[in-house]
């Protein structure tokens, strides 16, 4: 009784191995790529009205438009996360920082995707002061500010979330930082388009994040060292 | 014989094992303010009593009285908090909580409660910190406060330079009436609107009334409303020169009030005006 237990272990143990290494990063790897796009008609954006900071105003020779929707032509879908919401093995946080930029009153870029413990550094290129001010929820709320000439602020994430940013002088400017506990994470550009490399062959769900027009997913599967579709389609609601 | 010794000490290694345990779990429910140690299941009691109305059964702020109260009242599930000792982005200590329900917030609906025991206001302290599970991670450490340097003219009209150039009066205004080109479009972290502080209307300061309350408010921020932390760019000598300068916008008496106003008739002529270049 007590043998036959042991080596039903050992056989639990061997099959658990194997799988580890059939999903290791040694196996080639596949890729999912897709666009962005939305349906219906999106709100008009608006442009920002900078006259109370004179400053940076003058670097704008066109009024900045507000970036909440971005988008290209065919309907394509900018500032779109797209990530590995389930399926993805566990990854270290990159030592390499992130880089957010405050330039003539508006953050650069305008969605920040960065990993779960990753260093983040925050600049201010203005000549006026900015106080950032992230509204975390699952991660601790800080805001501070960082007049012009100040070092960049390091600061980094430990849990996963979307979080607004935005700098209470300058109530125009307004971002996001999304942390992800995935490294399989890309904004999308101008043209919608995204693509997730390195991926072991598997069962994966794929989400697609925007700001106004909410989170979509599916379930994508790669096999050998395929390389896998996912497009998504928002519904765009005129206000 | 021996053995008997040893089966008896180990039992009893045991017991003080799971004692260890016992006490572990407690320390997170638990507060510490002097020598007085809280205790959150006594502190919900009295938390049902006084605190419900307002901040809600669940410590969300969404108690009975919430819709008819402006500011509204604190969501213990957020764990966010205005008054502290500690940097922004961490968690108050057991004192600063203590402090706030012993003092109340003037301007608002949240009153003193010193007239509960201070085992009472200990108990519900303790019994805040089981809302959030952020409270695992435990108190931030506090800032330094350094003695306050001598008030001198120099000092003040450092401070002025300061309130300026750190842009302050963006929100608090030029003479510090809270009327700021920013005033207006203010926010709180729920999207409430929320003035920034007008030290014309001779209201005293939320997080308590001495100079180095208020050398804390700019050092460790307001978490949650606008007001950020300049603790990465104010030395500390210099931030006693603007907590000296603020003194001076309040209309109640104070040494800061009483050298400045000397001053200011024979040198208003010398004052460069706060505000855009």
């Amino acid at each position: 009784m007590r043998s036959k237990l042991v080596v039903s272990f050992t056989l639990l143990a061997l099959a658990a191995s194997l799988t580890g290494a059939l999903a290791g990063p040694g196996r080639s790897a596949g890729s999912i790529t897709g666009t962005v796009t939305f349906t219906g008609t999106p709100p008009k954006m608006r442009p920002i009205d900078m006259s109370k900071e004179p400053s940076c105003a003058a670097q704008h020779a066109t009024p900045v438009m507000n970036e909440t929707i971005v988008t290209g032509p065919g309907n394509t879908v900018q500032n779109a996360v797209v990530y590995i919401s389930a399926g993805d093995q566990p990854s270290a946080a990159p030592a390499q920082a992130v880089r957010y930029d405050q330039k003539g009153c508006e953050y650069l870029p305008h969605v920040l995707a960065m990993h779960v413990g990753q260093p983040l550094e925050i600049y201010n290129n203005d000549q006026t002061s900015h106080n950032i001010h992230p509204l975390a929820r699952v991660n601790p709320e800080w805001n501070k500010s960082q007049p012009p000439g100040s070092p960049a602020i390091k600061a980094s994430y430990d849990h996963a979330e979307f979080i607004p940013v935005k700098c209470n002088i300058h109530p125009w400017m307004h971002g996001y930082f999304v942390v992800l506990a995935t490294s399989h994470g890309a904004v999308t550009g101008n043209d919608g388009k995204f693509s997730l490399a390195g991926l072991p062959p598997g069962k994966y769900t794929v989400t697609a994040w925007h700001e106004k027009f909410g989170t979509l997913s599916q379930e994508v599967e790669i096999t050998g060292s395929g390389a896998a579709t996912a497009n998504f389609v928002f519904k765009a609601l005129p206000y | 014989m021996h053995r008997t010794f040893l089966r008896v000490s180990a039992a009893g290694f045991g017991l003080l094992l799971s004692a260890t345990g016992v006490l572990a779990a407690q320390a997170q429910s638990a507060s510490h303010v002097g020598n007085v140690t809280g205790n959150a299941a006594a502190g919900a009691r009295e938390y049902r009593r006084y605190c419900v109305g307002c901040h809600g059964a669940a410590g969300d702020g969404l108690g009975e009285n919430a819709q008819w109260i402006d500011p509204k009242p604190r969501d213990f599930t957020a764990a966010t908090f205005k008054c502290r000792s500690t940097p922004t982005g961490t968690l108050p200590t057991d004192d600063d909580l203590y402090r706030s329900v012993t003092r109340g917030f003037v301007t608002t609906n949240m009153p003193s409660w010193e007239p509960l025991t201070r085992q009472a206001r200990a108990n519900v302290v303790a019994y805040i910190k089981t809302f959030s599970p952020r409270w695992s991670q435990g108190s931030g450490t506090p800032i330094t406060v350094p003695a306050e340097t001598a008030v001198t003219m120099e000092s003040i009209l450092h401070g002025r330079q300061l309130f300026q150039s750190m842009e302050c009066w963006k929100c608090h205004g030029p003479a510090g009436h809270g009327d700021g080109p920013s005033a207006s479009t203010l926010t709180d972290s729920k999207d409430n609107p929320i003035r920034p502080y007008n030290f014309a209307s001779g209201s005293r300061f939320k997080c308590g009334d001495s100079n180095a309350d208020l050398y804390r408010v700019f050092m460790t921020g307001l978490d949650g409303t606008p007001m950020p932390s300049f603790a990465d760019n104010i030395q500390p000598n210099d931030a006693w020169d603007l907590v000296h300068f603020l003194r001076t916008l309040q209309p109640m008496p104070s040494p800061e009030a009483a050298l400045w106003q000397a001053w200011l008739p024979g040198h208003a002529g010398e004052l460069k005006p706060i505000g855009p270049d």
